[in-house]
């Protein structure tokens, strides 16, 4: 029973990712690399609001105002290495493209936004839930004590949905920095519903969870458009790529 | 130009920047190499240039190669024409390099699995009983601190000492010719790996799982399992299975490590002996080059065993053959930090068994790489024997072209090798993490080992020297691994705990 429950919440929540990752990733070397790069980057970010995290932790606020302000901060930091990643690659894609001689770029910028996104997404999903799924094996099963039966069920709910929003806050984020000028309200756009998003989760501790899994899906619903749209997408793309077969 | 990690222990060859057709074949490479090295080395830095302009008219090549003489390339006559074509090529030989780095994490995860599964669900192997190796004499029972830093410091430098007196050992034995000597030496460490741990690796396993098995089928099983693997690392056998072997008597001595080396005395170790591959690999003294240089004057392949490699990347290599390969068939090797001096000075004694089983390794790829070379290049593939009439072709064709024959290839390509000591050792650190328990620094550690072995193999790239494998990697492993535990652990602890997601 407990190894159904883990395996249920581990497809729950990565089986989406492992799906991209196996129908569009693991084809093309390159994007292998960029997946774990990313996912480098997100431990640096990770590493930094932990340290933060620690001073908050020495002053005297109450847990829960230390808990807020570290997640606030963190959500900035995150978006900073996303930031720096994006620096990072393209001045990759720039030297091999010097080294190389060739005029385009070597690595597909589309591809580059989504692989780092699912570099990102993956390593903070496996973050905030792989300790949570490793109780679930057992032994001792949730929510005899007080505790939400389906508390496992919705953690790895949340981790997806943080999980998909990655992907497509990265594939914005990259192409909004793509542009000749920036488009900051893009930009802006992914900061503004990251930090929703987070702070939505900050609900969790306290009232149902519904109140956080609700608003925090209609996020990822509303990103998915936006990303969809940024990555060059329309409605008549759609419809032809739908009935093109 | 031939692109190798070599570290002690752990060899790694990637031809990032290789030309693809450089994989001629490790053999005939090696025996290229014999013939020509005498009157050719010198030339090879000269002649570079004029080589590579000409390969890269006739050839894709990969990115790296280039970038000394972007100058030269550019101003090749005919090379206008195919700028497109060139460029789907370099695009190719850009996901070939990447492939290499996927080719090394695949089994690299692999064995990391094998250890981490197996340290999660066998308590024997994280579990301290009071039995540690020899070389350990200091047990860090006391409870202070600083007694326990002076006993690990001091456990590492005995076990240093023990691995740079094998090394020796090993690079005396060679130097005196005393084959024989060193592959009974090899055989034997495979033997107790692949009988004895292997036999204590099942006991547990059927202990941990409560699985009742009677002592006739063990040994059966043991006596096929340990005489396949045997037959496999040292003689012929199929390339997977022997990959497998490889990884498997890696992971086992990695278990070994981390079962019976005091707490702290591993955190040292795996410190210590990254320093200790960057002194053998890089210094003009390093027992590595040391191992090199005899190597090179006797125009031999050593101890290929000590390797683990992939040799799908042949398949690759050999479709892309042209003549430009049969030309540059003399060959090259012109690095100081050749894979096999790599693997040589890394073997210490535990490790030696590996050695074994690289060599196998090597040998395997010769066996498949010879005949696909040979279908589709003659030029290229010959042993040795065939080379006198071919570098004689070689010189004659680019002649009329204005080139003076070389014959050196710049970048043997031969597949990606990563020396089993490097396997041992980054899942030595990667289980040693999981055997506290907390999965959120075990996975920080692992991600940051295969960034620090694509930054290796970036750097290997871009200076195109020799370099180890440990260092980088390590140190990235060792600084996720405090780095999680001590603040990321707490952190995503107490955000899982309140449910917040970041």
């Amino acid at each position: 029973m407990t190894l159904c429950e883990f395996f249920g919440c581990a497809f729950m929540a990565f089986g989406p990712a492992i799906a991209m990752f196996i129908l569009t990733i693991a084809q093309d070397p390159i994007s292998i690399i960029i997946v774990f790069a990313s996912g480098f980057f997100w431990l640096l970010s990770a590493l930094l609001s932990s340290i933060i995290w620690l001073f908050f932790g020495l002053s005297s606020m109450s847990p829960q105002v230390q808990l807020a302000l570290s997640v606030i901060f963190s959500v900035h930091c995150q978006e900073v290495f996303r930031f720096l990643l994006y620096l990072t690659l393209t001045s990759l894609d720039d030297g091999l493209k010097n080294m190389i001689e060739s005029s385009t770029p070597i690595i597909n910028r589309k591809m580059l936004g989504y692989s780092a996104g699912i570099g990102f997404g993956v390593m903070s999903g496996v973050f905030a839930i792989i300790n949570v799924l490793a109780d679930a094996v057992g032994p001792a099963t949730m929510g005899l004590k007080a505790g939400s039966e389906s508390f496992f069920l919705i953690s790895s709910c949340s981790t997806l949905c943080f999980v998909l929003l990655h992907v497509f806050w990265s594939v914005i984020f990259f192409a909004a920095l793509d542009q000749y000028r920036a488009n900051k309200i893009q930009l802006l756009f992914v900061l503004v519903t990251h930090l929703l998003a987070s702070s939505l989760t900050l609900l969790n501790s306290g009232g149902p969870f519904a109140a956080s899994l609700v608003p925090n899906y209609l996020i990822v619903i509303l990103t998915a458009c936006v990303a969809f749209h940024a990555a060059g997408g329309s409605i008549s793309s759609l419809k032809s790529s739908l009935t093109r077969q | 130009m031939a692109v190798r990690v070599s570290l002690p222990k752990l060899c790694f060859t990637s031809r990032m920047s290789g030309l693809l057709d450089e994989a001629a074949g490790l053999m005939d490479g090696h025996i290229d190499e014999a013939r020509v090295r005498g009157d050719d080395f010198d030339e090879v830095r000269d002649r570079n240039p004029e080589r590579r302009h000409k390969e890269r008219r006739s050839r894709p090549r990969p990115e790296q190669a280039e970038n000394i003489n972007d100058g030269d390339v550019n101003s090749a006559p005919g090379r206008a024409g195919d700028q497109s074509a060139e460029w789907l090529n370099d695009q190719e030989e850009l996901r070939y390099g990447a492939q290499h780095v996927i080719k090394l994490f695949v089994p690299v995860s692999l064995c990391m699995l094998v250890v981490v599964s197996t340290i999660s669900s066998i308590g024997f192997y994280s579990k301290k009983d009071g039995i540690y190796l020899v070389y350990t004499p200091f047990h860090e029972t006391s409870p202070l601190a600083s007694t326990k830093v002076w006993n690990a410091l001091a456990n590492a430098g005995i076990l240093m000492v023990v691995i740079i007196i094998m090394t020796i050992g090993l690079i005396l034995l060679y130097k005196y010719r005393c084959y024989m000597v060193i592959h009974g030496w090899l055989i034997l460490s495979s033997f107790i790996l692949l009988f004895i741990f292997s036999y204590l690796y099942l006991e547990e396993c059927l202990r941990a799982y409560n699985i009742a098995l009677d002592h006739i089928t063990a040994v059966l099983l043991l006596w096929n399992f340990g005489v396949m693997g045997m037959i496999c690392i040292h003689w012929v056998g199929p390339l997977r299975l022997q990959q497998a072997y490889l990884i498997f008597v890696a992971a086992l001595m990695a278990l070994v490590f981390i079962k019976y080396l005091p707490e702290w005395t591993t955190w040292v170790v795996l410190g210590v002996i990254s320093i200790w591959d960057l002194v053998a690999v890089l210094t003009p003294n390093g027992p590595l080059r040391i191992l090199v240089e005899t190597a090179q004057e006797r125009n031999e392949n050593i101890f290929p065993a000590l390797i683990y490699s992939s040799t799908v990347v042949y398949s690759i290599v050999g479709t892309a053959n042209n003549e430009t390969t049969g030309s540059s068939s003399g060959v090259q090797m012109d690095s100081p930090g050749d894979t096999e001096s790599g693997f040589v000075p890394s073997w210490r004694e535990e490790a030696s068994e590996r050695e074994a089983a690289r060599r196998r390794a090597m040998d395997e790829e010769e066996v498949q790489i010879r005949p696909r070379n040979s279908s589709q290049n003659d030029v290229a593939n010959e042993l040795g024997l065939g080379d006198g009439e071919h570098l004689g072709d070689d010189q004659q064709r680019r002649q009329p072209a204005g080139r003076s024959p070389f014959r050196i290839r710049e970048d043997e390509e031969r597949g990606v090798k990563l020396g089993l000591g490097d396997f041992i050792f980054y899942s030595v650190l990667v289980g040693k993490a999981s055997s506290y328990g907390d999965w959120n620094t075990t996975f920080a550690c692992f991600v940051a080992i295969l960034i620090g072995l694509c930054l290796t193999l970036l750097l290997l790239a871009v200076l195109k020297k020799a370099l180890p494998a440990l260092p980088i990697s390590i140190t990235f492993g060792l600084i996720f691994y405090f780095a999680s535990t001590l603040l990321v652990a707490p952190f995503s602890d107490s955000l899982a705990s309140h449910q917040v997601f970041i």
